[in-house]
Order: C-alpha cells, then structure tokens, then sequence
C-alpha cells in the first residue's frame, strides 16, 4: 500500500522512448524533464508484492541508465 | 493540505511527485517539467484552469491554476506566456500548497495587555485608522509611515500612494523593493533618463553570449536560465558567470570567472579600457547616440542616520575619459580582483567583437552593492561605447526579484521620491498627480523623506509614531536587523502588519490585519521586462482575510478621505487601473487596456496601437522615436545616454585581523525571500529546512571545520550559529562565507551591515567583514 517517487536517470537519447514504454505501465505517473534526460516516476501499489514486482519491472526497462528513490508514503 | 475535491492517496501522489521534482532541481540547475505532469493529475479532466501571474519571483512566469470546488488543487506554466511557455520551476508549481497552512492568518488580531485578541476586521479597521488619526495630530504627517512591497500588487501600491501622498500629504512611502533593485533604477536613470530595460526576453533567442554579473540565474532565474540553457544547446550559445562564488549558475555555465567582492567596479572599467585601446568602439553610435559625465568621488557609505548625498554630474570629453581609464588597465585591476589579465581580455573581447550579440544579466549581484548605481552604469557605458543595446540578441539586462518590483514599486511609484508618473520633486509630475487624485496640488510634498533603511531608523529614534507594513517582512529582510527589531518593539511606534501568515514582523506588531494571498484577489504585477500581466480572483481566502488595497480604502473611508476612494469593493481593481493608467498615456509608457489584459498572458508596456514594444529606443521598434536617427534616448532632454566615469572604491567595510572573512548573502532556488511562504510548503521545506554557512574548504581546514559543525558567524553587529556546508550547493572563495537569508530562525541580517548606496539608499548585502568560529 505504497507510494514512491523515483528520479529516473535515461541513457543518451533514450528518453522519448523510455518515456512511451513507461507510460504503458499501470499503477505509475511519469513526468518528463523538458531540458534533461530525467523522467520522474511515481508508483502506486497496493501490497509489497506488487511494489516489488513494479521495481523489478522499471530497472529493466530499455534506455534505462538509473534510477533513484525519492520519497515513499504509505498512505493508509 | 489535503482539500475537497482531491483524496487523500491522491494528494500523496502529487507530494511524491514534488518532491521528486525538488530532488531533480537540487541535482540538474535549470532543471524544468513540463506541462505533461497535469495529465496525471486527479480530476485533471474536470479542473476550471484560472490564468494569472506567479507569486514567486520577478521572472513574471504565467501560470495557470486548477480550481475543484472553489479549491486550488494544481499548478501549471501557462503555454500562451511567454515568458515560460509552459514551464515552471519547483517554487512555481507548488505555490499554492502555503495557503492553507495551519497557522494562516484569518482573523484581525489586536495585541491587548500583551495579548492579540482575535478581533472583527472592521473593528480592527477603526483601531487602525483612529490611531493614525491621532498620530498625525499629536504628532504631525511625517510621524505616520506605510512600508509596502514589490510583491504588492499595482492596484496596492497605487492606493498607498494616494493615500499617503494625495490625502495625508506624507512622502513617508516606501517599499522593500528599495532593498532589491533600487540601484537599478537610478542606473537606468542616471543612464538613460528612463527606468526599466529596454530589451526584453526574448532577447534570449537571439544572442550568442550571456554574460552574468553577480548572477545566480539557475537558482533565482530557473525558467529564464532554462531558456538560456536550451539555446546554449540548441545554437551554441554560451553563458560566462561572473561571480564571487561558484554556484550551479557556474556549473552549468561555459565559463566561471571570480572575482574579489566589490572590485566588478574595476573589472567593469578595465574592459571599456580593453574595448577603447582596442579600437571596439562603435565610433558612429557613441558620436551620435552618447554624452560623457563624471560624478562626485568618495561619496559615503551612509552608515550613519540621516546621511545625505546629492550627486553633482559634470560633463567630460571622450579623452578625458580614456584618461581616466589608465588607471584601469587589465595588468593593474588583474592585481586587485584576482581576476586574471586573460580573463579580462576574454571579457573584453566577446563585448569588443562587432559579429556578437550579447546579453549581461545582473541582479541583487550588483544592485546591493554600496556603489550599486555606479556599477550599473559601468554596465551600460560596456554597451554603449560598442553599440550593443536596444537590439534584439543585444542590451543590458536588469533583472528583479519580486513579481511587481518594476510594475508596482517603480512604474507606481511606491518610493518616498516617486509619484505613478515622474518624481514629488518635478512640479508637473505633482500637478498631473494632484489632478488625477483630485487633491489640491499642495497636498504633495516637494521634498523625499524617508527611504527603507532610514525609515526603520527613524521608527528607531521615535522620529516615525505609527507604521504600517504590506505584504513584506522587514525584521528578516533589513539589514541589521539586530537595530531594527528592538527599534520596532519600542512602545514609541504603533506598529501595523498585514500580511498573509505570522512572521518576525508580525510578532512585533499592534495590530495584525490577514491579508488575502495573491489568487484570494484580483490584481495585476509588473515583471522585469515591462510586462503587465492581470488575474482575477480565483478562490475565496478563508475567515475574514482582505486584500491590502481594500484594507487600505477602508482606512482611508475612516480617515476621512472617502471622496477620494470611490471604488466599489467588487470592482475596485479594475476601477483603481483605469485610473492610474491615465499617469501613462502617450507612446514612452502606454499601459494596455483592461480588456487586452484580460485576454492575454501579460502585455509589454509601451503598448501603442495595440502593439507591445520590445526594444526601446531602437526606432525600428519603438514609436515613441522621434529624432530621426536609428536610436533615440528620449529619456534624456537632448536623446542620448550618458557614459559615466565611475571609479572603483572599496567596500564599506572590508575584512581585517580580527573579523577576517567576507560575508556574502543571498538566496536558494527552493525558498521565496524570507519563507515566509514557502518554509510553509512541506516539500520546499523539506528539501531545504535551515540556512547554513558556506565556506571554501580550504578555510574550513585551517578552522577544523567539517560538514554540519555549528559555526558562529560575528561582525560587529550581531552573530548568528549555523551548520557548516562545505563543497555542497555553492562555494564561496576563499576568505568567504555565503549564508541564505531565508530563515527566520537563523537571522543572517543580524549580522549584516545597513551600509547602502548613496545615490539610490539600496543596502548592500554582499558584503561585510565577519569572524568565523567553530561552537
């Protein structure tokens, strides 16, 4: 029952595609830098297992250089 | 701040993402977001999106906000500006997270037997102007003073001068903008015979060098540092920082060059030495568009109560000039401003080049400087001698710091000397005023009295009986407030404060009247490049909170002036611009109409035939031209600018053995001025909970200080102990220190020297001599 906010650091060039792959995904909000290649990524989940899964699920996305938690809430 | 309308999970969604996007603009200076962040929002779909003006900063950033159920729920840059075209910096987007804090302001409070009594605003009202009543007289006009802002908005601004300048008949009017750009003004002025810049942003297109003096941009500037960050990409632009410490203004930069505090002032004159021995000169322009003066030297520091300074100008020739510009070759300034002879020649030379285009940006760098004017016009005399001004791509470039420094605190005029047109010491500029308040023209004194720093002094000797702050919070902001807060708890001075939320101000205050914050009212700000941008009132404050021009019609209703208020509480913003726009009709200062304004995201001023101009001066662009050259100064009597030979002269004062370290002050990108907003937006808290000592590394292993250490900052005035950051945000040369002023419970100005310009009264803050221990 989490919420996260991650700074998402994308390789050279790769941030328009990052960004499309990362808009498929369900239970997550992506912003964009408009001047750097930086997307923010805030998830929303609601048990460990799916936030686990999620995480799993954005370190291997493509033209993903790192990734930085920021902040995380649980909201109940 | 969890509001109807947005649930509770959303609400932490949209915190995350602000705090992500906080984190991101500590790491990438310049770092924006775009518009695509509002597509996530909850109920983005369903949002009614007001446009209006951002309350941080004097950028001018259009910005539109989504209103759910009468709630303010999201921000975002408003496309149609600009100034942004859509961007905002993280001060910008979270703006609107302040007002509900818990502790705002929503009710009068009266102090009674010690104790503030919550109390019905319109009795609040009566206390208010019975005791300036009786205060004038006991005690006479001047004894009443009004302190407002360059966050007032235009309608503010104009009915505290009327009343304080029409009705009362006082020149008691000033404003903190005195403490920001006031330096700017008598720049220009002094310059140019017209105040404010002649270019405008998108002078940022065009040009292939940005040279910024005393300039943090990326943190103060972000949106236009962006801008300027994009075409550095994009064309190949580049941006040099001149500066007294490395910041991310510098990281990002092409080049950062540093120089010794206070010596800009030769630095400035050795690259006009540079351009003339050089043959740069624009020979044509100067000979048809310049003049030549020379002012006093040794002129003060005005440390001293009641100092007074009156320049003397004198014409010189061009020869005489080069003269004195021996003194300032790049080998003898390289010796004393640690700038090195390359350098200078490098500076020299992106100026000199006739195929360049370029832009100097300055701001609290350069104005709080205590030969503020001075340098100023050193900046200018570099654009004129080569011709590089009223151009697209090419000018000097003064920004502000508050949203209405320019379209409050200068085009209205809320200085001691200033009237909405002209100066009280102009007999045709107080006859058009006594015309348009219908006042009888002896109303307005001839004679300026009390600017900031000697207005607080005053209301420390017992000289000012009663005092009444708008929407500023001088017992953080003023120099040496460890004078002025003890001056302000005096039981001499009836002291009134309006303002949004609980300050150091406040806690001295009589009576604390809650003020509506900037979307809670209609209004209408001014930004640095002349742009007069209108909004309307978007959600209603809460309890009895009131905008500070309608408290200040009220007052004046119970004065006695009434007459001279007629505006109707529903549409006295509108009403009060009409009227005032009527000071600047004709082609050098046409305001736009109301209707234009409601339309559009901000229009430049002069706006002549439903035309903005965007480059003064320049007869290309600008109608008020009439000289039939290709540029005319028509704000000199005879159209051309002045080139002045200014020296350079230390600091007021300057380290010695016993408080050894320069003391530099300043701001963060994720605070507003004093905090008093955003220290009340958890995320900008957060990123950046208390000031700090900056210190270079090398000064801090001599010291054995290392990171988070308590240090105890010293000058002669007043101490303060903070946490030592070393190698982090910025970093200070050596011999040194930088603290941020935003916290209040950290008081920097306690330790800062009231020392100020002697031509414009602005306060310099960049410099003192403090000592440094470890605690």
């Amino acid at each position: 029952m989490s919420i996260k906010s991650y700074i998402i650091h994308c390789e050279q060039d790769k941030k328009g595609s990052l960004f499309s792959e990362l808009q498929k995904l369900s239970n997550c909000e992506v912003i964009p830098a408009q001047n750097h290649e930086v997307i923010i990524v805030v998830t929303d989940t609601d048990s460990d297992e799916s936030d686990n899964q999620l995480y799993n699920q954005l370190l291997e996305m493509k033209g993903l250089k790192h990734m930085s938690l920021v902040s995380g809430f649980d909201p109940k | 701040m969890v509001q109807n309308g947005i649930d509770r999970r959303s609400f932490v969604k949209k915190m995350a993402a602000a705090a992500a996007m906080t984190a991101a603009a500590a790491m990438f200076p310049g770092i924006i977001f775009a518009s695509e962040q509002l597509e996530n929002l909850p109920n983005g779909g369903d949002l009614d999106w007001k446009k209006g003006p951002c309350r941080f900063c004097g950028v001018g950033c259009g910005i539109l906000v989504g209103i759910d159920k009468g709630k303010a729920v999201a921000v975002k840059g408003d496309p149609n500006s600009a100034v942004n075209k859509g961007l905002l910096c993280v001060k910008g987007y979270h703006q609107t997270m302040c007002i509900q804090s818990k502790d705002r302001l929503t009710h009068a409070l009266v102090k009674k037997n010690g104790t503030y009594v919550q109390t019905p605003i319109n009795e609040a009202l009566d206390i208010v102007a019975n005791k300036m009543k009786q205060t004038i007289e006991a005690h006479g006009k001047d004894a009443v003073a009004m302190y407002t802002s360059g966050q007032s908005t235009i309608p503010e601004g104009y009915v505290a001068s009327k009343l304080m300048k029409g009705a009362i008949g006082t020149n008691n009017l000033d404003c903190n903008a005195r403490l920001c750009m006031a330096s700017a003004v008598t720049g220009f002025l002094t310059t140019f015979g017209a105040d404010e810049p002649m270019g405008c942003y998108e002078d940022i297109d065009y040009a292939d060098y940005f040279i910024t003096w005393g300039n943090n941009m990326a943190e103060m500037h972000p949106v236009l540092f962006s801008r300027m960050l994009e075409q550095k990409n994009k064309r190949g632009a580049k941006i040099i920082d001149f500066a007294t410490r490395t910041t991310r203004s510098s990281m990002a930069s092409d080049k950062s060059i540093l120089f010794e505090p206070q010596t800009d002032l030769a630095v400035a004159n050795a690259i006009c030495y540079e351009i003339i021995n050089n043959g740069w000169v624009n020979k044509s322009f100067v000979e048809k568009h310049c003049n030549f003066s020379k002012g006093l030297t040794n002129i003060g520091y005005g440390t001293e109560d009641k100092f007074n300074f009156n320049d003397q100008p004198a014409g010189i020739n061009f020869e005489e000039y080069k003269k004195f510009l021996e003194d300032y070759t790049p080998e003898i300034v390289a010796k004393y401003s640690k700038v090195s002879v390359m350098d200078i020649k490098y500076l020299a030379n992106i100026y000199g080049n006739p195929n360049n285009r370029v832009v100097s940006y300055w701001c609290m760098g350069m104005n709080q400087h205590t030969r503020g004017t001075w340098m100023n016009n050193l900046v200018y005399n570099i654009h004129l001698l080569t011709g590089k001004i009223s151009q697209p791509g090419n000018g000097p470039f003064s920004l502000t710091g508050q949203p209405s420094a320019c379209g409050t605190a200068r085009e209205v005029g809320t200085f001691t000397h200033k009237l909405p047109k002209g100066v009280v010491m102009n007999p045709k500029n107080r006859e058009l005023a006594a015309k348009i308040w219908k006042v009888p023209v002896e109303n307005i004194p001839s004679k300026p009295t009390y600017h900031a720093t000697e207005m607080f002094r005053a209301v420390d000797r017992g000289d000012i009986k009663f005092i009444w702050t708008q929407v500023t919070n001088p017992l953080v902001s003023l120099p040496k407030t460890s004078r002025y807060r003890p001056g302000m708890e005096k039981d001499s001075c009836f002291v009134v404060v309006s303002d949004v939320f609980p300050t150091p101000t406040s806690d001295v205050a009589d009576v604390i009247l809650p003020a509506s914050w900037h979307i809670e009212k209609s209004g209408l700000y001014g930004n640095s490049e002349r742009r007069t941008q209108h909004w309307n009132k978007m959600v209603d404050g809460p309890g009895e909170t009131m905008d500070d021009a309608w408290m200040t019609i009220e007052v004046a209703k119970r004065m006695g002036y009434g007459e001279l208020f007629p505006y109707s509480k529903e549409n006295h913003v509108d009403e009060i611009y009409n009227e005032y726009r009527q000071f600047h009709e004709g082609e050098k200062h046409g305001m736009a109409p109301l209707e234009v304004l409601k339309k559009e995201s901000g229009v430049i001023w002069p706006y002549v035939n439903g035309k903005s101009t965007q480059w003064r001066f320049n007869a290309k662009y600008d109608p008020a031209c009439d000289n039939g050259e290709d540029f005319h100064f028509y704000g000199k009597p005879d159209g051309r600018a002045v080139i002045w030979q200014r020296p350079f002269e230390p600091a007021a004062e300057s380290p010695d053995e016993e408080y050894a370290f320069w003391l530099n002050t300043g701001r963060v990108i994720e605070h507003w001025h004093t905090g008093s907003m955003t220290r009340r937006i958890p995320v900008l808290h957060k990123a950046m909970p208390n000031a700090y000592v900056e210190l270079h590394p090398e000064d801090a292993i001599k010291l054995g200080i290392n990171n988070r250490d308590m240090v105890k900052v010293t000058s002669r005035r007043g101490s303060c102990t903070l946490p030592a950051s070393i190698n982090e945000r910025g970093l200070p040369t050596k011999g040194q220190v930088f603290v941020p002023f935003f916290d209040e419970d950290l008081l920097i100005n306690d330790v800062t020297l009231d020392a100020f310009c002697p031509i414009s009264k602005e306060p310099d803050y960049k410099k003192c001599a403090v000592k440094i221990e470890k605690v």
